[in-house]
């Protein structure tokens, strides 16, 4: 192996590097937050007592997951603006991929709604709870904190997907990493130190979600599951 | 303009075929090392398990895109000229070996250490008791979860179209770019992965439900 590694070279590029970081942080930002409202509302219809909602859900649910992402963002991308539909790059990028991780989030929420033992919305019942007050928190809360490390690997995986809106031009953190490679014919270094950016993204995530759950769940500190 | 027509399905279901190779390339190779990154998460040597761990927490963290390009462009760099083919499989078999030994550890670990104390008390070696002991109790466990990554590694081996692998998303891609029907298009795509995928979900989760018969309650 003849190869002289460079990362020199890059140097001068650490600014793009990190707006690209930055890029890739807010798409993952906002496609966590819309996503889990999509997703909580599509756990709740997949367990509404209209057969007509659940089939929704269902089919939304079950296209997205059987479907790569990739298939599904050049969907959304290229057939919106076919139709005429033009909208900026990174909109269209957190369009497609809020579909995306709703559907993923949503069958992790039903999960957790499902072992919510039946007796606790009948005891929420007879205490005169409101539909509202026993569906925020008897079911949709106590079902979250359920299931909070599946949505967090959940999210970490989808933040490692916002690299495929690369491919639809988006200037993230692989959008920059393909520019920058094609500049500087530096492709094994340039990937390599993305490679370590996207590592510290996700240190980054799992802590603060970690400390997310500290302050949106008490009662899991003080039992000390956290 | 023309239409889509039967020569473009003909060109999809190509590309489906390549997409279906790529896949049982990256569950075999993907499989063997996941395999052996298993057995070093639960090795009695630390640095073994470290190590490991470490590799995992690397694959983990990053996207596979990112390792697809690492290994078409490294493997370049190394001066090996490789097809895009064996590009691919190889990024997908480090991917999956991540994966599927992060799984495999988790049904290994979930059998209790009473089945390892019981084997050693019979004087099995930590091999035998491995072998005749723990990975048959695993592997029953171990089946819906491997089924449902699969699933995932389908769906993944589309990122493979951006190292130039003709598979099924860079044949809509190429077909689109003359037809330029991209609902048409990738909705055919789509709807190719979802006739590959969606079965085995099902699978996957009626393996599950049967595995979980016994422990349900009444």
């Amino acid at each position: 192996m003849q190869y002289e590694f460079n990362f020199a070279a890059l140097a001068p590029y650490w600014g793009s590097f990190l707006s690209g970081a930055w890029v890739t942080i807010q798409l993952t930002v906002a496609s966590v937050a819309l996503g889990m409202v999509i997703g909580v509302l599509c756990a709740i219809a997949r367990r509404s007592a209209f057969r007509s909602l659940r089939t929704a859900a269902g089919i939304y649910i079950e296209t997205v997951r059987n479907t790569p992402f990739i298939v599904q963002i050049f969907f959304i991308f290229f057939g919106l603006s076919s139709v005429g539909l033009r909208m900026p790059i990174l909109w269209a990028a957190i369009f497609a991929l809020v579909i995306n991780v709703g559907a993923y989030t949503a069958e992790i929420v039903r999960a957790g709604m499902d072992a919510i033992p039946h007796g606790q919305i009948e005891a929420a019942e007879a205490l005169g709870l409101t539909k509202f007050q026993i569906y925020r928190d008897i079911i949709i809360m106590p079902a979250i904190e359920k299931v909070y490390p599946a949505l967090t690997s959940q999210f970490v995986l989808m933040m490692l997907t916002t690299s495929i809106a690369s491919q639809i031009s988006a200037e993230e953190l692989t959008g920059v990493a393909n520019n920058i490679q094609s500049n500087t014919f530096r492709s094994f270094e340039t990937y390599i130190v993305v490679g370590l950016l996207y590592i510290g993204i996700t240190f980054l995530m799992r802590a603060a979600f970690w400390g997310i759950g500290q302050i949106a769940f008490p009662r899991r500190r003080k039992l000390g599951e956290a | 303009m023309d239409g889509f027509g039967t020569g473009h399905l003909v060109y999809l279901l190509n590309g489906l075929l390549w997409t279906v190779v790529l896949s049982v390339l990256a569950l075999l190779l993907g499989g063997i090392a996941g395999f052996g990154v298993m057995l070093a998460r639960i090795s009695q040597r630390r640095w073994l398990r470290r190590v490991s761990m470490g590799y995992v927490q690397i694959v983990q963290g990053t996207p596979l895109l990112i390792q697809m390009f690492l290994m078409y462009f490294g493997l370049g760099v190394a001066g090996v000229q490789v097809p895009a083919l064996l590009a691919a499989a190889l990024a997908m078999m480090i991917y999956s070996s991540a994966y599927l030994g992060e799984i495999w550890r988790g049904c290994v670990q979930s059998i209790g250490k009473t089945q390892f104390e019981a084997a050693e008390t019979l004087a099995l070696t930590r091999w035998q008791s491995l072998i005749d002991v723990i990975l048959p109790q695993a592997a029953r466990i171990a089946t819906p979860p491997t089924v449902g990554f699969v699933v995932q590694l389908v769906k993944n081996t589309s990122l493979a179209s951006v190292v130039g692998f003709l598979e099924l998303t860079r044949s809509a891609q190429v077909i689109n770019n003359s037809l330029f029907q991209p609902f048409l298009v990738f909705g055919i795509a789509a709807a190719l992965y979802f006739a590959v995928c969606y079965p085995l979900s099902l699978w996957s989760r009626t393996l599950e439900r049967k595995l979980n018969a016994g422990r349900r309650q009444a």
